[in-house]
């Protein structure tokens, strides 16, 4: 039996509402983290992750409140301790890595001295003795040159570096726990995958034990010997990894692993009903009984306890459910639409959007421009250069690649909010070179923009109501009744009930808010919708519904998606055609059955690597090289700085040509197609056979 | 519309609840309810006072002159034998009045043009800002002083002067708050569907900006009410024997050693009228910041 770090007994922590009342955010939350373990918190965004996290350091947010339960670390309890204890505590044993990692550093103050304070304060390091202690966390964490590395200011560094010093930060007193609250959330894929494997090394070296907290149950698969899945403030399964990823047995972990869009498949997984309770909103009885579709009588009235579903393994696989042998029994069936065996309405060769060799700058033009020049500065490169591309009627073209590219900016072209500076760009017969102001009203009315964040894109003080007015009022000549008739009937069509007209954003659901955004776009009657991101901001079960929703009102209107996302998965099951996008330069082309199999562009290659499956276990592929990347290199291939398989100065020297795999698909690579079709795995191939290796190995349940 | 709205689960329009949410948070603050009270005392009186007052606020006794509180003057009486009770009731009219007028016209301009300074940027915005930072390096009640001295004293040049003077402050509130909106994604989803800018400053920044030009109104309410009432001390305001505060303070100033009712009265009118717009101000500022479109959803 391993020994037991940390402790978490019957723990209930509230916080006071605004309107006064106690409501729990974490209820009855009973957790072991063993020495040198890596468990897993998984659960959407809401159910308490970060507040176990802090909890586990003895803090609560301010407001909170411990309702009942002790948090033991190695036998001590730590709401007992005085402030300074806790200090004391916080400086040695335990350690905090949080999201955002640039807003945790001082930006004024040089990064060797940000993490040298705590060395010096806590561990009563002298100065020098400091410095080479910095140096060397800053290797352990692979940062190059880590002497010029800590002269550094924050702002100097990019995302995965910054994650990297905060890391050092917290190895720098050796402490027996890490708490790594959605340490990668909002890093790049290929980042990411650095950073984890990073984590996995510190773990085998030092032998920490880690708290990782992710809503994202790939990266959970990834790094965790142990997995608890959270739910409405309450943990409803804990168990191994393996076990609990290959046959969940409560319902919520089961239905959650379900939504997640594979790789494996092209098609979209089917979507969770419903979302989860508010906190305060449920009283008795099982937290996920709405939302289940084995929920009885019991699951209202009684709370359900945990059951161990095992009895012959060491690590006790546990679930709170009334029905887990129900759940157990069930075959783990997915059930997967795909999406372009109804998609009917792409018509052949019928191009609705035209684009071909379209450059894009931010750099401002006029004047002010004529006179830098003049002074002798030089011509600010473009954020976009030479973008072909073509999206026909009713078809999804997805752009892909990792932020910087100029995913963004090119759908912001298309939307005329940024001219480019050269290339043509064609809607039917109509020039978009033009401004959003100088397209005629019907041209602006059939292309629609939908954003990432519904919170940015929501206007906190219209209704629903006057939100879905707008479009209408502009672009139809409609009496006020017929208005509001459009406006009801927009709703439903994204799936949301009339009352919800004369609500607020704020007072809506994430998912709830991407609809209404939906809705507003899909009111001007559009032929052609720019998704920038659409899904990235919302919970795994809520991505699915709204990714159903999508593909529903193609289908049903035949309208065009540029699908702009860094989630290949989710591009798998949703797009018909993919562009890859490497710091504004396209590198792959083609149909999606084509870009997700071999040759790959070694960019591509390096994308599909690196997507995390949620399969236990599962290491991403470090290819290319984890450098910062500021601007596109000014001559030769977009890629080369970081490309794994580069073969020369040519890369550096020559723009790769165009290579033609089949008609439609192309790849810009110097490497020859065959070279690189030779070499290269087919990654979807493998990702599924990782998973029927995970299937095979994960232990029976009776 | 009548018809479809019924067949809804809630068919209260969402407005009038946001307005009974700040009006809720408002009462729940006890130094809110406090100024509310003294600012709905003084609003009364306002209206009210040419209907109660005992004397004439501008008759002369020359046989009661400066008379101490009694049963019949109960503030007693000033220089000239005038009822200071009268005087004290009626004394914040005019006040009140230019005050209100000049707000609503300085956060109308000022706040309109901060907002639509904040939505165009580029050289427009540059350089009207910079005529605003010369224009606010000026203290203000050297431009009073001086558009008087050129115009003369009225009721209507007084309301100008104030709306111009406050509403340049107005404008960089407004500017300021208007850029945090211009740059998130609902603006740019106005401009994308080719929005007009004035539906785009009217109908998407207004509403986002209003909570705090309202707070803004309340608190230049009471800045206003002291330059007006320091513009009468100094005799550009009001014309004598008209009854305001400000010139009542002024004209009872050298009496104080031997009869101060005159001016106290008056300077615990304005200083009441101006805590209880303070206090109001400040938690309406609060009310509004927990307004009902920022609740979780429950």
């Amino acid at each position: 039996m391993k020994q037991e770090l940390v402790q978490v007994d019957r723990l209930t922590i509230g916080y006071r509402s605004r309107r006064g009342q106690m409501v729990d955010v974490l209820r009855n939350v009973s957790l072991v983290i063993s020495k040198g373990e890596t468990l897993g918190l998984v659960g959407e965004s809401g159910c308490g992750k970060s507040t176990l996290g802090l909890a586990l350091l003895g803090f609560l947010r301010p407001g909170g409140r411990l309702r009942a339960g002790t948090v033991c670390f190695d036998g001590v309890d730590l709401f007992g301790l005085t402030s300074e204890e806790l200090e004391q505590f916080r400086g040695k044993r335990v350690a905090l890595i949080p999201q955002n990692a640039g807003q945790s550093l001082t930006p004024t103050i040089r990064v060797g001295a940000q993490i040298a304070e705590p060395l010096m304060l806590h561990l009563g390091y002298d100065q020098a003795a400091a410095r080479d202690r910095v140096v060397e966390l800053l290797r352990l964490v692979h940062l190059p040159q880590p002497a010029a590395m800590a002269e550094r200011y924050p702002h100097e560094l990019s995302g995965g570096q910054l994650q990297r010093v905060i890391i050092a930060m917290a190895l720098a007193g050796v402490p027996e726990l890490l708490i790594l609250d959605e340490p990668t959330t909002g890093l790049d894929v290929t980042t990411q995958a650095h950073i984890l494997a990073l984590l996995r090394e510190i773990r085998e070296q030092t032998g920490t034990a880690m708290l990782y907290i992710s809503h994202d149950l790939g990266l959970i698969a990834r790094v965790s010997d142990r997995v608890a899945v959270m739910y409405a403030g309450e943990i409803v399964e804990d168990g191994l990894a393996t076990e609990v990823f290959g046959q969940p047995t409560h319902p919520y972990a089961r239905g959650l692993l379900a939504s997640i869009p594979r790789l494996s498949e092209s098609g979209l997984p089917q979507s969770m009903p419903g979302r989860p309770p508010a906190p305060g909103e449920y009283e008795v009885g099982c937290a996920f009984a709405p939302r289940c579709p084995l929920a009885g009588e019991a699951c209202t009235t009684v709370d359900p306890t945990f059951e161990m579903t095992n009895h012959d393994g060491k690590t006790p696989h546990l679930v709170r459910c009334h029905h887990w042998k129900r759940v157990a029994a069930a075959e783990a069936s997915r059930q997967v639409q795909d999406l372009r065996a109804r998609a009917k309405h792409i018509v052949e060769a019928e191009s609705l959007i035209e684009l071909s060799e379209v450059d894009i700058t931010y750099a401002k033009r006029g004047f002010g421009a004529y006179l830098r020049r003049l002074c002798g500065k030089p011509k600010p490169p473009r954020t976009v250069s030479d973008i072909t591309l073509t999206i026909h009627r009713g078809e999804t073209l997805a752009l892909v690649g990792e932020s910087g590219s100029g995913k963004s900016t090119i759908a912001r072209t298309i939307a005329g909010l940024l001219p480019p500076c050269a290339g043509r760009l064609g809607f039917e017969e109509h020039d978009l070179t033009r401004a959003v102001e100088r397209r005629p009203a019907n041209l602006r009315r059939r292309i629609q923009l939908i954003f990432q964040n519904p919170d940015a894109s929501l206007n906190p003080r219209h209704t629903v109501r006057q939100i879905l007015d707008m479009p209408l009022c502009l672009y139809f000549d409609l009496s006020r009744e017929r208005r509001f008739e459009q406006s009801v009937s927009s709703l439903e069509r994204v799936r949301l009930s009339s009352p919800y007209i004369h609500r607020f954003p704020g007072q809506m659901s994430g998912g709830e808010k991407q609809r209404v955004a939906i809705a507003r776009a899909f009111a001007a009657e559009p032929d052609m919708v720019l998704c920038d991101e659409v899904t990235s901001s919302l919970d795994v079960s809520v991505q699915a519904a709204v990714l159903h929703l999508l593909a529903d009102l193609q289908a049903e209107r035949g309208v065009a998606y540029l699908f702009i996302s860094h989630d290949l998965a989710v591009v798998h099951a949703i797009a018909d055609q993919v562009a890859v996008l490497y710091q504004g330069q396209l590198c792959e082309v083609g149909p999606v059955e084509q870009i997700y199999a071999p040759p790959y562009h070694p960019y591509t290659e390096t994308l599909l690597a690196a997507v995390p499956e949620p399969v236990p276990g599962a290491r991403a592929r470090l290819l290319a090289k984890d450098v910062q990347e500021a601007e596109p290199p000014a001559r030769g291939c977009s890629f080369q700085r970081r490309c794994p398989r580069r073969i020369g100065s040519i890369c550096d020297e020559e723009t790769p040509p165009w290579q033609v795999v089949v008609e439609g698909h192309t790849i810009r690579c110097h490497i020859p197609l065959e070279e690189l079709r030779a070499s290269q795995v087919d990654l979807i191939v493998l990702s599924t056979s990782m998973r029927m290796t995970c299937a095979i190995q994960g232990t029976p349940i009776a | 519309m009548s018809a479809t709205v019924t067949t809804l689960d809630k068919p209260r329009p969402a407005e009038r609840s946001q307005f009974k949410e700040t009006w809720r948070n408002l009462r729940r603050s006890p130094s809110g309810t406090i100024g509310l009270t003294i600012l709905v005392i003084h609003l009364v009186i306002a209206v009210i006072s040419p209907l109660v007052v005992p004397y004439e606020p501008t008759k002369i006794d020359s046989k009661n002159l400066m008379q101490n509180p009694s049963r019949e003057h109960p503030f007693g009486t000033d220089s000239f034998g005038r009822d200071v009770l009268s005087r004290v009731l009626m004394g914040g009219r005019v006040a009140l009045v230019v005050t209100l007028t000049a707000g609503v016209l300085a956060i109308t301009w000022g706040g309109l043009l901060g907002i639509v300074l904040g939505f165009l940027g580029g050289v427009v915005d540059e350089v009207v800002m910079r005529v605003v930072d010369a224009m606010l390096s000026f203290p203000s009640l050297f431009i009073y002083l001086l558009v008087i001295s050129a115009l003369g004293s009225s009721n209507v040049i007084l309301i100008l002067v104030l709306s111009i003077t406050n509403g340049i402050s107005i404008i960089r509130i407004a500017r300021g708050v208007t850029l945090g909106f211009v740059a998130r994604d609902f603006i740019t989803a106005a401009r994308a569907r080719g929005e007009r800018a004035a539906t785009v400053v009217l109908r998407e920044l207004l509403p986002n900006v209003l909570d705090v030009l309202l707070v803004e109104y309340a608190m230049r309410w009471s800045w206003m009410l002291l330059s007006f009432s320091s513009l009468s001390f100094l005799g550009f305001g009001v014309t004598p024997p008209t009854p305001d505060w400000g010139l009542m303070i002024a004209e009872n100033r050298r009496r104080l050693a031997v009869a101060p009712w005159g001016s106290i009265f008056p300077m615990l009118a304005l200083g009441t009228l101006v805590i209880g717009i303070n206090l109001a101000a400040d938690a309406l500022a609060k009310a509004m910041g927990l307004d009902r479109s920022q609740e979780a959803p429950i």
